[in-house]
C-alpha cells in the first residue's frame, strides 16, 4: 500500500497539460474580471448597496468603496500574469487572495462556480504550472519537461468532485420524480428557436432532462478518466454546457468547465496547442537559450502533499455537513452552500420585517427597498442567515434612529420547487435577540413535506 | 482520430449555434405552433377586452367631467357643483381599472403620477393658484394634479359648500380647476390613442421572456401595483403599517370623505378581473394569468389566489365608507384588511412569479 502510494507520488508526466491549463485559466479569469466590470456589476453589486451580507466569520470583509475597482484590476492583472506564467507564485497567491476577497464581500452574489475558482486558484498556488512554457522559464533560464503526475491529478480530482457531487445532489425525489425545478425553468424558455415551443413544456422532456442531468454529472468524471470514452465524454461536456448556457444565465461557468476539461486529455493534444500558440507568437520568441531539465522537483514536497491530502479530505467531507442539521436541507439551507448544489432548487420568498416597541407594542413594517437592492432583497427573502443578518442591521438602524425597546420580527413566506408558499420563519421570535452561529436555527419553521434523497 | 482541428471545429460550430440562439429575437408570436401556451392570446385578451375598453370608458367619463366642469366654471352654483362632483367620482371609479396598466405611453409620460398621487399637497395647489403660472406636468406638481387635487378643489377647498362656491368667484380657482381637468382628459386621450393606433400590436407581439417584453413588464407591473398602489397606498400607509402611528389623512379621497371604500373595492375588482381575464365590458372571459397558471398545472395556486381575493373583498366590504373615520374609530379592521391583501401579495409575488419564471429586470447578474 505505502509503496504503491510512494510509487504513485513519484510518477512523472509531461508538463504540457498543466501549462495549457494555466494559460487558459489565466485568460478566462482575466476576461471574467473585465466582463464583470463591463456589465457594471462592480457598481451595482458592490458599491451601490448600503448594506452587504457577510459570511459567518468574515464580517470584516467589505467592499472598499471606489477602491473596489482597484481590487478587480489587481485580480485581473494577476490572472494575466498567471496566463503568461510570469512571477507565477506571486500571481497565483495574489489572484487567490483578491478573488476570494471579492467573493467574500457580499454573499448575495454567492455562486458555486466562484467558490470553485477560489478553490482551484488555491490549489494552483502549489502546482508547478509555470514549469513549462512560461515567462518564468525565460527569466530563470530553466524549463522543465515533466512534472509530478499527481499535480495534474489534483486538478482532475477537484473537477471530478464538482461534477460527482453535483450529480449526487440531484439524487432526490424532487429532481427525479417531480422533475423539479426543471418543470418550472424549462417552459419559460419558450423563446428558444425550434425547441422552445415544441419541447420545453413537455412533461417527458422535463423528466428526461432531469435524469440525464443526474446521470451526466455522476458519470462524466469517470468517462473522462478512461481513454476510450474520453472523446465521447468531451463531446458530452461540450453539448451539456452549451445547452445549459443557452437555457440559463450562467455567465462564464460553462466555458470554464469546458476548457478545464481539456486537462483530462493526453499531453499530445496540449503539445499541439502549445505549438499552435508558439506559431502565433513567433516574433516574440526569446533570444537566449533555455536549459531544459527533465524533472521538476518540489522544495517542500512533503508539506505540500500533506496539505493536499488534508485539503481533499475536507472537500470530500464538507458537502455532507448538512447531515448534522435537522430538517430539510433545501428548506433550511443549513449546509447548502459550498457543496456543489448547482442549479438544484427553485426557491422564492417574501420577507416583511416588523419593528416593534416591546414596551408599548407599537409597530411598523419596513420597506426593504429603503435598505436593500432588489437583488439583495430577492436573495435575502428565502435564506435564513440573510434574514437574521438583515434583522440585526434593521434593529441597529432603528435603535440608532432613536426607537426604543426595538424588537425585530419577520413575516416570511417561501415557495420551494413549485409548492404553494408556506410560512418560513417563526414570526413570534425576536430575531434581534438571536445570534448567528453554526448551530441549527430553531426559528425556521418546519417544511411540511418531504424530499427524499441524499 | 482525435485532433486539435476537430476540437477546434466542434467548438466553433457549437459556439455559432449558441450565438445564433441567444441573439435571436425569439418567436414573435410566442405563438401556439406546438401545443404550448399561447401567450399572444393572453396579451390580446388583456389589450382588446380589458385595457383598451377601460381606457375608452375613462376617456368618455373624463369628457363628461370636462363638460360638467365647463358648466360649473360658467355658472358656479350648488347644482352644477353636485353634477361636477358626480362626474368626478364616476371618472375616479373607472380610473381604478386603468391604474395598474403602467405600460407603453402611460409609462413613458408618467401618466399615473399625473393622475393619482395622494395625499395631494394643499400648499402646492394653493401656491399654483395664487401664482397663476405652473407646469402641471412637472414632477414637483405630481401632488397638485389629478383626481386627488380635484378631490381637494371640489370638496375641501373650504369648510362647507357655500364657502366652496364662494371660492369659485375667483377666476384663478376656476382656471386651475379647468386646467387640471383638461390636462387629465388630454393625457388620457394620448394614452388611449397610442393604444388604439400602434401600441396594441407592439404589446400583443411582445411575448418573449426578457426583462423588457410586454408580457414580463405587464406581469411585474401588475404585481407591483397590487403591492404598492392597492395594498400599501389605499390601506397600509393610512393604517400606519409603515409608520409609528396611523396616518389617516393619507387615505384616497380624503376631502370627499365617503368614497375611499368604493374606490378600493373597485381597485380590487379590477385586479381580480385582470387576473381572471374577465372583460371590462360584459362577462366574457379570455386568456389570463389564470389560464396560464392552469397550463402550468398550477390549479392549486389559481384557487388559492381566487379564495384570497374573495377574502380580501369581504374584509374591504366590512369597512366604513370613509377610511379616515375607520382608522380613527377602529384601525384593527384596516390592518386586518391589509393582512388579507398581503396574503395575495405573497401568492402573486412568490408563487405566481415563480411559476412563470419570468426574467426579472433587477437580477442583473449570473446565476449558477
Amino acid at each position: 500500500m505505502i509503496s504503491k502510494i510512494t510509487k504513485y507520488l513519484n510518477r512523472q508526466t509531461n508538463a504540457a497539460p498543466l501549462a495549457v491549463f494555466r494559460i487558459c485559466f489565466g485568460i478566462m479569469m482575466c476576461f471574467g474580471m473585465i466582463r464583470f466590470w463591463y456589465h457594471g456589476w462592480i457598481e451595482t453589486l458592490y458599491i451601490e448597496p448600503k448594506f452587504h451580507f457577510s459570511y459567518y466569520g468574515f464580517e470584516w470583509v467589505k467592499p472598499l468603496g471606489n477602491y473596489t475597482y482597484l481590487l478587480f484590476v489587481i485580480c485581473a492583472t494577476a490572472a494575466l500574469m498567471i496566463a503568461m506564467g510570469y512571477k507565477y507564485r506571486l500571481a497565483t497567491i495574489t489572484f487567490f487572495l483578491s478573488f476570494t476577497y471579492i467573493e467574500l464581500m457580499d454573499k448575495t452574489t454567492y455562486l458555486n462556480h466562484y467558490y470553485f475558482i477560489s478553490l482551484l486558484s488555491f490549489v494552483m498556488i502549489f502546482l508547478p504550472a509555470n514549469a513549462y512554457f512560461s515567462v518564468d522559464n525565460i527569466f530563470r533560464n530553466t524549463s522543465y519537461k515533466n512534472v509530478p503526475n499527481w499535480t495534474i491529478d489534483a486538478i482532475k480530482l477537484l473537477l471530478g468532485i464538482v461534477y460527482f457531487y453535483a450529480g449526487l445532489a440531484k439524487v432526490n425525489s424532487d429532481w427525479l420524480f417531480r422533475a423539479m425545478p426543471l418543470k418550472i425553468w424549462l417552459p419559460s424558455k419558450y423563446d428558444i428557436p425550434i425547441i422552445g415551443n415544441s419541447l420545453m413544456h413537455q412533461d417527458w422532456f422535463h423528466f428526461a432532462m432531469s435524469w440525464c442531468g443526474m446521470i451526466y454529472d455522476l458519470a462524466i468524471p469517470f468517462l473522462l478518466l478512461y481513454k476510450r470514452t474520453r472523446l465521447f465524454a468531451f463531446l458530452m461536456v461540450l453539448f451539456f454546457h452549451i445547452f445549459t448556457r443557452v437555457l440559463f444565465p450562467i455567465g462564464m461557468f460553462p466555458f470554464i468547465m469546458i476548457v478545464s476539461t481539456l486537462i483530462f486529455f493526453d499531453s499530445g493534444l496540449h503539445k499541439k496547442i502549445i505549438f499552435f500558440i508558439k506559431n502565433v507568437f513567433k516574433g516574440l520568441a526569446p533570444k537566449g537559450t533555455i536549459n531544459f531539465k527533465a524533472y521538476y522537483s518540489y522544495h517542500f514536497r512533503k508539506p505540500v502533499i500533506t496539505m493536499f491530502a488534508v485539503f481533499f479530505a475536507i472537500q470530500v467531507l464538507f458537502p455532507f455537513r448538512h447531515v448534522l442539521y435537522p430538517g430539510e436541507l433545501f428548506w433550511t439551507e443549513e449546509g447548502f452552500r459550498f457543496s456543489w448544489r448547482v442549479m438544484l432548487i427553485e426557491k422564492m420568498g417574501i420577507s416583511t420585517f416588523k419593528i416593534v416597541n416591546s414596551e408599548t407594542g407599537q409597530f411598523f413594517y419596513v420597506d426593504n427597498s429603503d435598505f436593500l437592492t432588489e437583488f439583495q432583497e430577492k436573495q435575502m427573502s428565502f435564506q435564513p442567515d440573510f434574514i437574521l443578518e438583515y434583522a440585526h442591521y434593521l434593529g441597529d438602524h432603528f435603535t440608532v434612529q432613536g426607537h426604543k425597546n426595538v424588537q425585530v420580527f419577520v413575516e416570511s413566506f417561501v415557495a420551494l420547487n413549485g409548492r404553494l408558499s408556506q410560512p418560513y420563519i417563526n414570526k413570534e421570535v425576536d430575531l434581534y435577540q438571536q445570534k448567528e452561529s453554526l448551530k441549527p436555527k430553531d426559528w425556521i419553521l418546519p417544511f411540511n413535506d418531504e424530499i427524499k434523497g441524499l | 482520430m482525435f485532433t486539435l482541428r476537430k476540437v477546434f471545429w466542434s467548438v466553433l460550430v457549437l459556439w455559432c449555434m449558441l450565438a445564433c440562439s441567444s441573439s435571436s429575437e425569439g418567436n414573435p408570436n410566442g405563438g401556439n405552433n406546438g401545443d404550448g401556451y399561447d401567450r399572444g392570446a393572453l396579451l390580446s385578451n388583456l389589450a382588446d377586452n380589458i385595457i383598451i375598453p377601460a381606457y375608452q370608458d375613462l376617456s368618455a367619463k373624463l369628457s363628461t367631467l370636462k363638460t360638467a366642469k365647463d358648466v360649473f366654471v360658467a355658472t358656479p352654483n350648488q347644482s352644477n357643483l353636485e353634477t361636477l362632483r358626480k362626474a368626478w367620482l364616476e371618472a375616479y371609479k373607472v380610473w381604478q381599472f386603468v391604474e395598474m396598466f403602467n405600460i407603453g405611453k402611460a409609462e413613458a409620460i408618467l401618466y399615473g403620477f399625473q393622475m393619482n398621487v395622494y395625499p395631494t399637497s394643499v400648499s402646492d395647489i394653493e401656491s399654483n393658484i395664487a401664482s397663476g403660472s405652473y407646469d402641471l406636468e412637472h414632477t414637483n406638481n405630481n401632488d397638485a394634479v389629478g383626481f386627488p387635487a380635484l378631490d381637494y378643489l371640489l370638496f375641501g377647498v373650504d369648510s362647507d359648500d357655500t364657502s366652496i362656491l364662494a371660492k369659485y368667484a375667483d377666476d384663478k380657482y376656476k382656471t386651475y380647476l379647468s386646467d387640471l381637468v383638461n390636462q387629465m382628459e388630454s393625457l388620457t386621450g394620448m394614452v388611449l390613442t397610442d393604444w388604439t393606433t400602434s401600441y396594441r400590436d407592439t404589446f400583443v407581439n411582445s411575448t418573449e421572456n426578457t426583462a423588457t417584453s410586454a408580457l414580463n413588464k405587464f406581469t411585474n407591473d401588475y404585481v407591483f401595483y397590487f403591492e404598492k398602489g392597492l395594498r400599501a397606498n389605499k390601506i397600509g400607509i393610512p393604517a400606519g403599517n409603515f409608520s409609528a402611528t396611523p396616518l389617516p389623512e393619507k387615505v384616497e379621497g380624503f376631502y370627499s370623505k365617503v368614497h375611499s371604500k368604493t374606490l378600493s373595492l373597485l381597485a380590487l375588482e379590477a385586479a381580480n378581473k385582470s387576473f381572471n381575464g374577465q372583460a371590462y365590458n360584459g362577462a366574457g372571459k379570455g386568456e389570463s394569468f389564470k389560464t396560464y397558471l392552469e397550463f402550468l398545472k398550477r390549479d392549486d395556486l389559481v384557487s388559492a389566489i381566487n379564495t384570497r381575493l374573495d377574502e380580501a373583498n369581504t374584509e374591504l366590504e366590512g369597512l366604513q365608507d370613509d377610511f379616515y373615520k375607520q382608522i380613527n374609530t377602529d384601525n384593527t379592521k384596516m390592518t386586518q384588511t391589509y393582512d388579507a391583501l398581503q396574503k395575495i401579495v405573497v401568492l402573486l409575488k412568490v408563487d405566481m412569479l415563480q411559476a412563470f419564471n419570468i426574467s426579472v429586470d433587477y437580477v442583473d447578474a449570473d446565476g449558477d
